[in-house]
């Protein structure tokens, strides 16, 4: 093949994978935002707390990657009911500020605590055998292959609750109205708890896969993850499923591009400004729709 | 005026220190250290060695000035890897804490603004691992500092040794770096190894940045990929590289990769792994290879924390001799004697081999070594002089 595409087919592998991770994280900022209205910073950390419990399994465990992958979701999205319940939910009725500061102290007690615990950086093992393709040209590691499947699957799955079961009609239904729906025989916390989980759930499964692509782990990992993370849900319409992924695979395109092209000390910089000329074009984002304010 | 008041109490403080005879009398001296952040290997390797030094000259009664014995106190500070925080801890020291002078901070990004608040405060600091040459040069002079020193070399000379290693051992002639933009000592070595790389008859294919905390580093080694080296320096730290290296090896790069002192944690191995086997290094001393002076540090260090002494260790060690060294020939306790005293230093054994400090110049002369990863243990290869 031509020197030139196998460069560019390389270059666009390089983002899908970036793009995947991102996406991950993005959901549970997109979900929590779409039940609560509430931005929960502190996701970006729950994503680090996943990286470390996959380390912990795999180290401590010695578990494989399949057991290792469960338990860290499982584990992620325990935290996430359980920060939730005891943070989150006494704050319900409070002005929506108390609720985002508390997300931030969340997020700086999860950061501090880790390093208070692990203040080295710690080494993930390679779960997986990796194997090194050569098509053509263009190097495929199985781990770009399953890290880019596997979050591809984990989202149709999510798509498919939230659109085709009746917890998902459930979740579609509190973020449309919290007064009356709960009237209607709703158990509304437990829905609010399941969305939670299940958002945690996935930042534990991108912990898991940036921490086996990148295996250099630290507590102050998941602060430019989760803001990257937090900008392509923002950028894909905050609030709607399908627009965080869309938005997570430009933005890490454009982070991949960006540095193909240009210094990459540019990277942050160009790939912010375009996502800031993105929002004044359409401020409700990509897919998001805008809604008005009922009296 | 604030400043001159806090040396005002402190000269009334010393001399009260001095006529009150018969009482405890101490000689606090500080320490930076990265004892968090994203490198605290470095900082506990500070430190370890800053407390060894230490006591051992406690157990021997305490340093010699003038006709009586004085027992030394350690004040060790924390910069969570953290500029500001360097600069503050520096602060403290000098101000709070009133210590004779300070050892640390390592990395050149800390190490650079502790240093300005040391100069302004005429407070003799020797920062152990900082090779970047701004650290001892005065930002808007390019003058020399007055009182700030170092115990290592500084990166021209290393990213020469770097450069003539690469083209006449490893016979590359086409070479790729990658490095940390917003990193002082990455950016300075990056630059230094370019031009005496090219000056060599080598070309630098590719010149690829990153900035500090980043972790996908595909774009830029794809990159590389296409420019077809036959080398890549990575003069990154000891946290980045092994990612840099296996993302390297995933996307299918088989050429060496080669590093400068950053490397030189063990942590490395640990982070690393089998991915680095057969790479090379420069850096300022070998376990293997140490003189006999450094063979007794080598077995005491092993001994009171379980593990060789690595570069920040040996260099933090031979800064504390320095000062020890300088303290004792003023026979004073007083910031500007040790100062005089140690930029006259006569040639000091170190750990890390002979140093001296030229007259206006605040950076010692020494040479470096080449280390070879194998088998999980960094192996002495060669000397190396530019």
């Amino acid at each position: 093949m031509n020197d030139g595409i196998v460069y560019w087919l390389q270059q666009i592998l390089n983002a899908l994978q970036l793009g995947s991770i991102y996406a991950l994280i993005a959901l549970g900022y997109t979900m929590v935002y779409g039940i609560l209205t509430m931005i929960n910073f502190a996701h970006g950390d729950v994503f680090m707390i996943g990286a470390f419990f996959c380390f912990l399994a795999a180290t401590a465990l010695g578990l494989p990657f399949v057991p290792t992958l469960l338990l860290t979701m499982l584990g992620t999205a325990l935290l996430g009911v359980v920060i939730e319940r005891l943070a989150y939910k006494p704050l319900r009725q409070a002005p929506r500020v108390s609720a985002v500061i508390t997300a931030l102290g969340i997020g700086l007690f999860l950061e501090n605590f880790t390093l208070a615990l692990a203040p080295y950086p710690k080494h993930i093992p390679p779960l997986l055998e990796s194997v090194t393709w050569n098509l053509g040209g263009v190097s495929v590691s199985s781990l770009q292959v399953i890290i880019i499947f596997l979050s591809l699957g984990l989202m149709l799955v999510l798509d498919y609750v939230v659109h085709r079961t009746p917890v998902g009609m459930a979740m579609r239904a509190i973020s449309w109205d919290k007064t009356f729906v709960p009237l209607m025989g709703i158990p509304a916390d437990l829905i609010i708890s399941v969305t939670f989980a299940i958002g945690a759930g996935l930042a534990g499964a991108a912990g898991t896969m940036y921490g086996l692509a990148y295996p250099v782990i630290d507590p102050y990992m998941g602060i430019m993850v989760g803001w990257k993370a937090f900008i392509s849900a923002v950028v894909g319409g905050i609030g709607n499923i399908r627009g965080a992924m869309i938005g997570a695979f430009i933005l890490g395109g454009v982070e991949i591009m960006v540095t193909a092209f240009f210094p990459s000390t540019y990277r942050d910089f160009v790939a912010f400004s375009l996502l800031l000329v993105l929002i004044v074009i359409r401020p409700y984002g990509i897919l998001g729709q805008p809604r008005t304010q009922k009296v | 005026m604030r400043k001159a008041l806090s040396l005002l109490l402190f000269s009334v403080l010393l001399s009260l220190g001095v006529t009150a005879s018969g009482a405890e009398k101490t000689i606090k001296l500080g320490v930076i250290a990265e004892l968090t952040g994203d490198m605290p290997a470095v900082g506990a390797s500070c430190r370890n060695a800053a407390e060894l030094a230490v006591k051992e000259v406690n157990a021997a009664g305490g340093l010699k000035v003038g006709k009586q014995k004085m027992k030394v106190e350690l004040v060790v500070e924390d910069n969570a890897g953290k500029a500001d925080q360097s600069a503050a801890a520096a602060q403290k020291l000098i101000t709070q804490d009133e210590v004779l002078a300070i050892v640390g901070p390592n990395a050149s990004r800390y190490a650079i603004p502790a240093s300005e608040i040391a100069e302004s405060s005429e407070t003799v600091l020797i920062t152990p691992w900082s090779t970047n040459p701004k650290t001892t040069l005065d930002a808007t002079t390019n003058e020399p500092k007055k009182y700030v020193f170092r115990a290592c070399f500084i990166d021209p000379f290393q990213g020469g040794v770097l450069a003539k290693f690469a083209y006449e051992n490893l016979k590359a002639k086409n070479a790729a770096v990658l490095y940390d933009v917003a990193s002082d000592y990455n950016k300075g070595i990056a630059e230094v190894f370019k031009e005496k790389f090219e000056k060599l008859g080598g070309k630098v294919v590719a010149f690829e940045t990153y900035t500090t905390n980043d972790k996908d580093f595909s774009a830029q080694l794809t990159k590389i990929k296409d420019a077809k080296p036959d080398v890549i320096f990575l003069p990154n730290y000891y946290n980045e590289v092994p990612l840099q290296v296996q993302q390297a090896k995933r996307l299918g790069i088989t050429v060496p990769f080669i590093g400068s002192d950053s490397w030189g944690s063990p942590e490395l191995l640990t982070l690393g792994g089998s991915d680095l086997n057969g790479y090379y290094f420069s850096t300022h001393y070998s376990a293997d290879n140490a003189a006999p002076v450094a063979k007794k540090f080598i077995a005491d260090y092993e001994k009171a924390y379980g593990a060789k002494p690595d570069d920040v260790a040996a260099l933090t060690y031979d800064a504390f001799g320095l000062l020890f060294g300088a303290i004792q020939r003023s026979g004073k306790v007083d910031r500007e004697e040790i100062r005089a005293s140690l930029s006259t230093l006569p040639s000091y054994k170190g750990v890390t081999g002979d140093m001296k400090f030229q007259a206006d110049s605040r950076d010692p002369i020494k040479s470096a070594v080449i280390l070879q990863i194998k088998d999980g243990k960094f192996n002495y290869f060669t000397n190396a002089n530019p």
